[in-house]
């Protein structure tokens, strides 16, 4: 838990850094999330109630206090992405991983998200993993970025 | 992009192409804000003002009258906040900006910053974009060790403060009060206005929030006068608009669009048209929040005033593009899930009126409903547009209102007890 701390004197304890310590701690998280014990500890160092942090916490969609996988599948439901054949996306994936939108596969590899518009309707439809943003995707194309994604992750375990 | 504008635009962005430090002062990049901080804010104001540059992010409000409240605040401390939080569905423009001309936007922020007479400030990036949050950081600091950033800028005895500001995924945050309240570590959920964010805005500040769009325009007219400025654009809205082209068109992408354009001009020259062998069936104009028009009206020009007189809501500038193979219906309720999942739920006809007008989609689109329900949706469609609180519940309905007036038959032909047209229809 030091990792907080560590986070907290980097950002600064003023209320207003709230959010962004928040999400640089559950951007260390390995499971991507904000846990309870981390909210208490924020909550400590800050000098902020418990119920201000996940008041906060939990108004935004990109803070999860569930648990996630390593790699974050976001897919773009709005209406250029969806007109841009969206549906054959989501079910490809959905297959390729065998878990719904809000779900972590049993590996704790990929978590399967919605997102609002990531600024790339001109290339939709689009979907983020992590960082990374993919346009004029294909079910194929969505469906070996994925399998990648595993490989590096397998070669990774064997090394 | 710009097939109309060559040399002289004010926003170079080609695609693939980051204008770096360098790059940027070889362009005559920072000699806006040498010349500003030698003339003077009062002179610098009145070149803004002359050159009429109104607000990008969707009000279209007179930049330099914003910036006139707070120099006229009695306050010391102001800030400014560069509002690039960017949710608009189907708007990518300040995304582009911020990755490809940085230091373009940091220049505006910071003559802006000087003409306000703030001394701290923010950028306010949503999180669904850390490649324009990694550039930024960067920028900021590269800026502040060649002396453009920070104390006592190229040596003028002004100083700026500016930090990073990482959202979290909240569409209702690009709305200036609720994105103060976000800043202070909130909820992010609107305020009251007034007072207005001029007045008392970040920590009951007075605080100059702009679009990244509108302050990146500002070296360009600081460096090339308000005339150079309204040579492009018509008298009523000069300059030109980034549009962010999207949907059933041969070209999708960014195009810097001088005002005055009609919106069949912009689709045909720079998005070539709908896609071979079809027809274009409506057009979405100013992102979710914007209204659904038939291409008869597609003649209006790109101009505030033209615009505000036929109903079209210019936005964020995206244009969407839907054919003939298109569901009006669908693609409203895409929207309106949209606002649905975004409204924070203060407000009573925002939270529930969306959700009750989704469940009379959900019926229409079943085919279960009834004419009545069309009615009863355009009830619906103007409470929520005229209670709501703020600008997420009002604009909500523009998409709803604008498609049950020009596609009513679309929403009739879906219903149960749909009638031969000839027989009068029943209205509320
Ligand atoms: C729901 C909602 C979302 C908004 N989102 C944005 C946004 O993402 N970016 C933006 O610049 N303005 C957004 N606005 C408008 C801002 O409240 C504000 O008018 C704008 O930042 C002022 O800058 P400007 O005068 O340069 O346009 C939004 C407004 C509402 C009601
Ligand atoms: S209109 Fe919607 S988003 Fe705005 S305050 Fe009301 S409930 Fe919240
Ligand atoms: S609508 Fe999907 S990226 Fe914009």
């Amino acid at each position: 838990m030091t990792a907080i701390k560590e986070v907290v004197n980097r950002f600064g304890k003023e209320e207003a850094l709230l959010l962004q310590v928040i999400l640089a701690v559950q951007d260390a998280d390995p499971q991507n999330h904000l846990s309870e014990e981390a909210v208490n500890e924020i909550s400590r160092e800050m000098n902020i109630s418990r119920s201000r942090v996940y008041s906060t916490a939990s108004f935004y969609s990109e803070i999860s206090l569930k648990p996630r996988g390593m790699h974050i599948i976001r897919i773009c439901t709005n209406a250029p992405c969806e007109n841009a054949n969206k549906a054959s996306i989501l079910a490809a994936i959905k297959q390729e991983l065998g878990i719904k939108i809000g779900q972590t596969t049993t590996d704790g590899l990929f978590s399967l998200e919605s997102v609002n518009c990531l600024g790339a309707c001109y290339m939709s439809p689009a979907i983020k993993i992590d960082d990374a943003v993919y346009g004029d995707l294909t079910p194929e194309a969505a469906v070996a970025i994925i399998r990648n994604l595993r490989k590096e992750y397998q070669n990774e375990q064997n090394a | 992009m710009n097939k109309m504008l060559d040399d002289d635009q004010i926003f170079n962005i080609s695609p693939g192409r980051h204008v770096d430090l360098d790059h940027h002062c070889q362009n005559g990049g920072y000699s806006a804000l040498a010349k500003a901080l030698a003339q003077g804010p009062e002179t610098s104001l009145k070149e803004i003002s002359d050159a009429g540059l109104r607000g990008r992010g969707g009000a279209a409000f007179p930049t330099a009258e914003k910036i006139k409240m707070l120099r006229a605040n009695t306050e010391k401390l102001r800030y400014i906040i560069c509002n690039a939080d960017e949710g608009e569905p189907g708007t990518f423009k300040d995304r582009f900006i911020m990755t490809h001309i940085p230091f373009q936007l940091l220049e505006g922020i910071t003559i802006a910053a000087f003409m306000a007479g703030a001394s701290e400030g923010y950028i306010y990036v949503r999180h669904e974009y850390p490649e324009a949050q990694k550039i930024l950081r960067e920028s900021i600091e590269e800026a502040e060790r060649r002396g453009f950033l920070g104390e006592n800028i190229l040596g003028s005895g002004f100083s700026l403060s500016l930090k990073l500001f990482s959202g979290a995924g909240s569409y209702l945050c690009g709305e200036e009060t609720a994105l103060i309240s976000s800043i202070e570590g909130k909820k992010g959920r609107p305020r009251l206005k007034p007072p207005y964010p001029t007045q008392a805005g970040l920590w009951q500040k007075p605080t100059l929030i702009n679009n990244v769009e509108t302050l990146a325009n500002i070296p360009k007219i600081i460096e090339k006068s308000a005339s150079w400025y309204r040579s492009f654009g018509t008298p009523d809205s000069p300059g030109t608009k980034l549009i962010s082209l999207s949907g059933d068109v041969q070209n999708r992408g960014l195009f810097e669009v001088p005002f005055g354009m009609t919106f069949a001009e912009i689709i045909s020259e720079y998005g070539g048209g709908a896609k071979t062998g079809k027809a274009i069936k409506a057009v979405n104009i100013g992102g979710a929040s914007g209204v659904l028009i038939p291409p008869e009206m597609l003649f209006t020009p790109l101009e505030y005033l033209a615009c505000s007189k036929t109903g079209i809501t210019i936005g964020s500038g995206a244009i969407f593009v839907l054919d003939d193979t298109r569901s009006i219906l669908s693609n409203v309720q895409n929207r309106l899930r949209f606002f649905l999942h975004e409204s924070c739920g203060k407000c009573t006809p925002c939270r529930e009126g969306l959700r009750q007008a989704n469940l009379i989609l959900d019926r229409l689109l079943a085919g279960e409903a009834v004419r009545q329900d069309v009615s009863t949706l355009e009830r619906y469609t103007r409470a929520i547009q005229e209670a709501s609180f703020c600008g997420l519940g009002q604009a909500a309905g523009n998409s709803l209102r604008s498609s049950l007036a020009y596609y009513r038959d679309e929403y009739l032909a879906s219903c149960r007890d749909n009638k031969p047209s000839f027989i009068e229809e029943e209205t509320a």
